[in-house]
């Protein structure tokens, strides 16, 4: 099992997280190739269900990624976002997921480095948790 | 202290007067009640318009054919004022529907009471029935929980109805077969009785009545939790008890919440066509069939636990007898919880997910 690679799917918004994470590119900032980048408009967009089923389908981790609190594209999306997350981790309790396979940061355009020291973060979290068994298989 | 309409006749009796009279004098078009279709004390909503036909009403009848937020949010808003008795968390999810633009209070004499639970639906028309419904009314007006209840009504708190234009104390009522008072909580319940002739007294609800039934109520709920195994197992458990699911989705149909009239989850994003089932089958290895059906209730509960009333009608009308409802109010006491949000108990209050404040869950994202 040591050689196992957790598989984290990350949400980004694309006013900020996604242009951070462009921006850890773009630097050639390193930090580890867990991560499948889905890209939405607004971190307010993420249905609760889009994270259930990424632990559905097998993914160890899910980070969703927004604008800081204040500076949101839209204003208030990520406002919105914080509440629903709010929401999933009494309910991720409730099923048995470990709360800390999913995680929430806020990252802007020019936080290059914040972004890659948070995929680094998750990842080592993820890894410690170990593989997704519960919600995969009979659900 | 409010006003309170004093009616010499049992209650029930003095209800169907006072109704009566809103109707002939033209107050009110109509009411939305229970009633019986036929002898054998089967119920069902309708809404009378007649008066005549109010001697087919039983709006105290302990069953709940459909939760009447449903009936009542498609009968809303209406030109005319119409006049609606139904039970305490039917009221809640029609607050709740309200709050989701699915109804309007406008125009809606409400009426509700303090509940004492309902049968489950077979129980009400099963054979043996009419004794069970003497027994319970006998139950109910000493105070008592009748055993034959909803195991979510046994463990309801909720049973004082919030929101109510009237309310009538029916539970731990020993004078409902003599006498009849109606509560008057709002300008506009006060405005339309002004011409019914009665006495008029100042009074409110027993309290002493309601701590009593209240701490049934919560005991009876921890008891309830633990037997059904809702308190920590987690997945493991929630699998098996929704492993016997059916997928038919009746649960989610017969809910006040659940409004959606395309459930996403009947909708072509969750068909399984032969791409995802390979590529699932690819990294699982073996595959549940029918798919989804736990996710469903997983969905369901991220979408709308916070809203849950705890009425109890998904668990009556499941055929796989899971407990859902026992789910669905535990998780909903813990996220509703978050906001300290009680679902339908004021219109006033957003659902917790249409709203922020700046400052709070600040620990979120650091
Ligand atoms: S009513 Fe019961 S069997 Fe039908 S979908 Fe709901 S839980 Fe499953
Ligand atoms: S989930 Fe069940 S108990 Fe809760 S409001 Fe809907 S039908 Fe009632």
């Amino acid at each position: 099992m040591s050689d196992w690679q957790p598989k984290i799917l990350a949400i980004l918004c694309n006013w900020c997280s996604y242009a951070g994470a462009d921006l850890a590119g773009v630097s050639r900032l390193q930090y580890p190739p867990n991560i499948r980048v889905v890209r939405i408009p607004c971190s307010g967009r993420v249905d609760p269900l889009f994270i259930m089923k990424a632990f559905q389908t097998g993914y160890d981790g899910v980070l969703v990624s927004g604008c800081h609190p204040g500076d949101c594209h839209y204003l208030s999306g990520n406002y919105f976002a914080r509440r629903k997350f709010a929401v999933i981790k009494p309910l991720m309790e409730f099923i048995g997921l470990e709360p800390d396979r999913l995680q929430f940061s806020w990252v802007s355009a020019g936080e290059g480095e914040r972004f890659s020291e948070v995929v680094t973060k998750v990842t080592k979290d993820i890894q410690k948790i170990g593989p997704i068994t519960k919600m995969v298989k009979g659900v | 202290m409010n006003k309170v309409i004093k009616i010499e006749n049992g209650t029930k009796q003095g209800v169907l007067n006072f109704l009566e009279h809103l109707i002939t004098t033209d107050k009110i078009s109509g009411v939305l009640t229970l009633r019986k279709i036929n002898e054998k004390g089967i119920c069902d909503y309708g809404f009378i318009s007649d008066a005549k036909e109010l001697k087919f009403a039983d709006p105290f009848a302990p069953v709940m054919p459909i939760n009447a937020a449903q009936t009542l949010s498609s009968l809303t808003p209406t030109t005319k004022p119409i006049a609606a008795i139904i039970k305490p968390c039917e009221l809640r999810g029609f607050v709740e529907r309200v709050k989701r633009v699915q109804g309007s209070m406008k125009n809606v004499l409400l009426i509700s009471y303090t509940c004492g639970g309902v049968l489950p639906l077979n129980t009400f028309q099963g054979d043996g029935s009419e004794k069970i419904i003497a027994d319970y009314y006998n139950a109910i007006s000493k105070g008592e929980t009748p055993g034959s209840i909803r195991p979510t009504c046994k463990a309801c708190e909720y049973f004082v109805p919030m929101m109510a234009d009237i309310t009538i104390p029916l539970l731990g009522n020993s004078e409902s077969e003599s006498e009849c008072s109606l509560i008057m909580n709002s300008e506009f319940a006060i405005q339309i009785s002004k011409e019914f002739q009665c006495e008029i007294i100042t009074s409110e609800l027993d309290s002493k009545i309601i701590d009593k039934v209240l701490a049934v109520r919560i005991s009876e709920k921890e008891k309830l939790y633990n037997k059904t195994k809702v308190t920590k197992d987690g997945l493991d458990e929630l699998v098996n008890i929704f492993g016997k699911c059916v997928g038919c989705h009746g649960c989610s149909r017969v809910c006040p919440i659940c409004y959606c009239v395309m459930c996403d989850f009947e909708s072509h994003n969750f068909d399984y066509n032969i791409e995802i089932f390979e590529t699932e089958l690819e990294q699982k290895g073996a595959l549940r069939l029918p798919p989804d059906t736990v996710f469903f209730q997983i969905g369901r509960l991220a979408h709308m636990s916070f809203s849950c009333v705890g009425c109890g009608q998904c668990e009556d009308v499941c055929p796989a007898n899971i407990p859902v409802a026992t789910i669905f109010k535990k998780v909903g006491e813990a996220t509703a919880g978050l906001f300290d949000y009680i679902p339908g108990k004021d219109l006033e209050e957003a659902i917790p997910v249409m709203i922020f404040k700046e400052e709070e869950f600040e620990e979120i994202g650091k």
